[in-house]
């Protein structure tokens, strides 16, 4: 972390954030490390985490059945934590399609796509995704068939979703890295779909 | 919110500040999530965010309805006093202003 919060102007908020931390820091609460390395740690789990994930389950049945049965315990298989958490994933098929949503709050598979997007943050995508996901889908782009049904997942402080997209035809043969490559955030988010370039 | 109309998904991205990666990283620790003292919960988080009323999402960006929920959860529990924390934030302004 090059800059550590000195004190440069402020406005409200971050002048909140820094007494805050000050203030947890001279009672032994967390220390300034510990905040330090924790950011690290946040910053380094991207969304090639949950790629992995899905390649390793396309291309291995065994792990796709322990994924879709145990979520949690498939990740730690792979070396990937999910602390304390319930992670289920839902498996795109030809007759249905999964996007996930938080509409309390923000809840969403950290551990394995990092922090959420500001769109999934927002009002518009947490009202709209319940009530209409079809003409959400269509706005990022993704238009279903008709018959196709849409299953949206609405996420807990301790149950996150992950989507298990489909594996497009075409990516036989793929190694594991090869088909991560196509699997992007907004896949396991379920609000697009992977596509061979 | 969930169900509500509601207007088109813009599909914007952010980068967060230094600053919001502390409000973030913060939670984390205060949740026990790394393996410490577990000060709050995350729903304590979303029942504060929610106490700010209903235009905090119009008024207040995303980091800054999580610092303040914080602080109120720490205020709230005991952790840290009103007065506390009033100090500290007028001593860091005039620190900034030396």
């Amino acid at each position: 972390m090059k800059e550590t919060g000195k004190y440069q102007p402020y406005n409200y908020f971050q002048l909140m954030e820094v007494s805050l931390r000050e203030l947890l820091v001279e009672k032994g609460i967390v220390t300034e490390a510990q905040v330090a390395a924790t950011v690290e740690d946040m910053r380094n789990r991207t969304p090639e985490r949950g790629a992995r994930v899905v390649a390793h389950a396309w291309s291995d049945p065994e792990f796709k059945r322990k994924l879709l049965a145990d979520g949690t315990r498939a990740c730690e298989e792979l070396g990937l934590d999910v602390p304390a958490l319930r992670l289920v994933a839902v498996e795109n098929t030809p007759a249905v399609h999964n996007m996930i949503v938080c509409t309390l709050c923000s809840c969403y598979p950290r551990m394995l796509l990092g922090i959420p997007p500001d769109w999934y943050k927002s009002r518009n995508y947490r009202s709209r995704a319940v009530r209409e996901p079809r003409a959400v889908l269509a706005e990022f782009g993704l238009d279903l068939p008709d018959e196709m049904k849409i299953r949206v997942h609405d996420s807990t402080a301790d149950m996150r979703y992950l989507v298990l997209p489909m594996r497009p035809a075409g990516t036989e043969g793929w190694s594991e890295q090869q088909l991560a490559a196509i699997v992007s955030r907004d896949c396991m988010i379920g609000v697009a779909v992977p596509r061979i370039a | 919110m969930g169900g509500l109309p509601a207007g088109r998904v813009e599909p914007a991205e952010h980068d967060n500040a230094e600053w919001e990666w502390r409000v973030d990283a913060l939670m984390t620790l205060l949740t026990g999530v790394k393996g410490g003292k577990k000060l709050m919960t995350v729903d304590e988080l979303r029942k504060n965010i929610e106490a700010l009323g209903p235009d905090a999402y119009d008024r207040m960006s995303y980091y800054e309805r999580w610092v303040s929920s914080i602080t109120q959860t720490m205020i709230q529990r005991g952790v840290v006093t009103t007065e506390e924390l009033g100090r500290k934030m007028e001593q860091i302004e005039k620190r900034g202003r030396e």
